[in-house]
């Protein structure tokens, strides 16, 4: 039997990233380069002489990790709000698609993973571009490219299946602002969540871009621990929940 | 009518919440037929081919396409059937070309064999001259020659058009009607639905008239012609409505039947030069006076009412 369905919207995907691939890697390379500079350095050098490490980290090996699975969560939450909308409505490729074998429900895995597939591409350049400048101490690092890809995949399940549901792009600008933005900033990617106010520190255990922070800087630093299977199985969670929910409000969309 | 049919709908309903936009549909199409559903906006003829297509599940009755029913095999129906949907869903993004190489993917055609096809089809709709350019620097017509070729990339046994030459120009519209006579003639099932009568008598073998998700008359455009108008039509304009109606009383006595529309006078009749001759020996004297066939036109308008339903 031929390749899952799914595939044959990643080969879509691919054909399309082909025509601007140049552009996203600039931005892969550039994204890094300028936040490594500004806070794993910049501000780092500041936290250094006042503090001395960081959960027990020079502050630029413990803020790489957190960068880069926030940069897989944004470039997920991105790719899966307007591209979403653009397939359903403004374009209506999705609409292309669901009138040969695929059924909505590949579209929508098939889109998912292409995003996941890219987030892990920036997360190895991420990973590249850190190392080079040192902020990534142990080897088991690569284990952070498939963490922020699965991170990204979490986000993108959800947010697709839920760009599914709107007829117009009025609350993406909010979902950005009011919940991808805050998750940045108080999930672990830059000081870890004990600093936090109680009640918070409870919002970022169910912060899912916590959980990949703790597993990319796990895998950074070469700290993995039996506590990271938990972070896992969260992900894991996340991605699935998102997706049963996806196969639906995809095919309640196309099929109408 | 011995062959299986490729589409057979019985009772076939859709509704969206309160309202049913198919309403118990009995339809068949046999293999090799260009078959076509006319009506007006908001007939149904959109949602009976998108539940053909097995892109929209049915609310009621029994439907078979290919002989396997859309609510279970709707993956295998769709890869034997080419769709031309009303409104474009080109990927923008893409070559013209590119296009159709990843429409052939998803049918699961290895790359080589789509290749090949490609070009066949890019020829075919007369489009191999912009292969390479972006979908977006396409005007209608071409996007939608290109929708088309995209369609046939599977082979299809059966070709769904819906409205397949809204809003091309003349030249555009000659040129996709022709290419679909082609296709016809290779011996593919063509189902297609339009609003536009000169469409239907060009294409369509039989074809069903559809209003508020009924079928209102069926049959071949000339057997239609035949049972719901007369041969000919006397079109008869006159300088005001004094003229117009003092006319009426005379108009009574020749035709069969006739409309009298705010503009003019409609007389239905089986021989229009005669009755012309009739009517100018002996006056009323209209400001102009065409006597011309009766078309689909006019037995569409008689079975759907001249009333806008929007």
């Amino acid at each position: 039997m031929s390749a899952p369905l799914a595939l044959r919207v990643v080969e879509h995907e691919a054909q399309v990233f082909k025509r601007f691939w140049r552009g996203t890697l600039f931005g892969y390379v550039l994204n890094p380069l300028l936040y490594l500079a500004a806070l794993g350095f910049g501000l780092g050098s500041l936290i250094t002489e006042n503090q001395g490490e960081v959960a027990g980290l020079p502050y630029v090996e413990f803020v790489a990790p957190g960068l880069m699975a926030a940069a897989a969560m944004q470039a997920a939450a991105a790719d899966s709000l307007w591209p979403v909308m653009a397939g359903m409505k403004w374009i209506r490729w999705y609409h292309g698609m669901v009138a040969t074998p695929l059924r909505p429900r590949d579209v929508y895995t098939g889109s998912v993973a292409w995003t996941a597939m890219r987030a892990g591409l920036g997360a190895t350049v991420f990973l590249v571009v850190a190392a080079l400048l040192g902020a990534i101490p142990s080897a088991w690092g690569v284990l952070a490219i498939p963490s922020a890809a699965l991170t990204a995949a979490g986000f993108a399940a959800m947010l697709a299946a839920y760009a599914a549901t709107q007829e117009v792009d009025l609350r993406f600008p909010l979902i950005m602002r009011l919940g991808i933005l805050p998750l940045f900033l108080v999930s672990g990617t830059f000081f870890p969540i004990d600093q936090l106010p109680g009640w918070l520190q409870v919002c970022a255990w169910a912060s899912p871009l916590w959980h990949g922070v703790e597993l990319c800087r796990a895998s950074t630093t070469g700290m993995l621990e039996a506590v990271d299977l938990a972070h896992l199985a969260f992900l894991v969670g996340f991605l699935w929940v998102g997706w049963l929910w996806g196969i639906r409000s995809f095919d309640a969309r196309l099929t109408a | 009518m011995s062959e299986t049919p490729l589409i057979d709908a019985r009772g076939l309903v859709k509704r969206f919440g309160d309202f049913t936009a198919v309403d118990h549909l009995d339809v068949q199409v046999q293999p090799g037929e260009a078959f076509g559903f006319l009506g007006p906006n908001g007939a149904g003829k959109t949602s009976t081919m998108r539940m053909i297509a097995c892109v929209s599940q049915r609310d009621g009755g029994a439907l078979s396409v290919l002989g396997m029913d859309p609510a279970t095999e709707g993956s295998a129906i769709r890869a034997r059937l080419g769709v031309v949907p009303q409104d474009d869903t080109l990927d923008l993004e893409l070559t013209v070309r590119d296009n159709v190489l990843i429409y052939g993917r998803y049918f699961g055609l290895s790359r080589a064999e789509t290749r090949r096809r490609a070009d066949e089809l890019l020829e075919f709709v007369q489009l191999t001259d912009r292969r390479d350019d972006r979908v977006d620097a396409l005007s209608g017509g071409m996007r939608r020659r290109l929708t088309i070729a995209r369609s046939l990339v599977n082979q299809p046994e059966l070709v769904l058009l819906d409205e397949p030459t809204t809003g091309l120009d003349p030249q555009a519209r000659h040129l996709v009607w022709e290419r679909l006579y082609r296709l016809k003639r290779s011996g593919a099932t063509l189902v297609l639905t339009t609003h536009y009568m000169d469409e239907a008598e060009q294409l369509c073998d039989r074809l069903v008239i559809m209003d508020g998700g009924r079928i209102v008359a069926e049959g071949s455009p000339r057997a239609l012609i035949d049972r719901h108008s007369t041969r000919d039509v006397v079109e008869l304009r006159f300088a005001d409505e004094h003229a117009q109606h003092a006319a009426l009383a005379r108009l009574e006595q020749v035709g069969e039947r006739r409309e009298v529309l705010p503009d003019r006078v409609l007389v239905y009749t089986a021989d229009g030069d005669a009755d012309v001759e009739r009517l100018t020996s002996d006056g009323p004297h209209p400001e102009s006076l065409l006597v011309r066939r009766s078309t689909l036109e006019d037995v569409f308008l008689t079975l759907t009412g001249r009333s806008l339903e929007e």
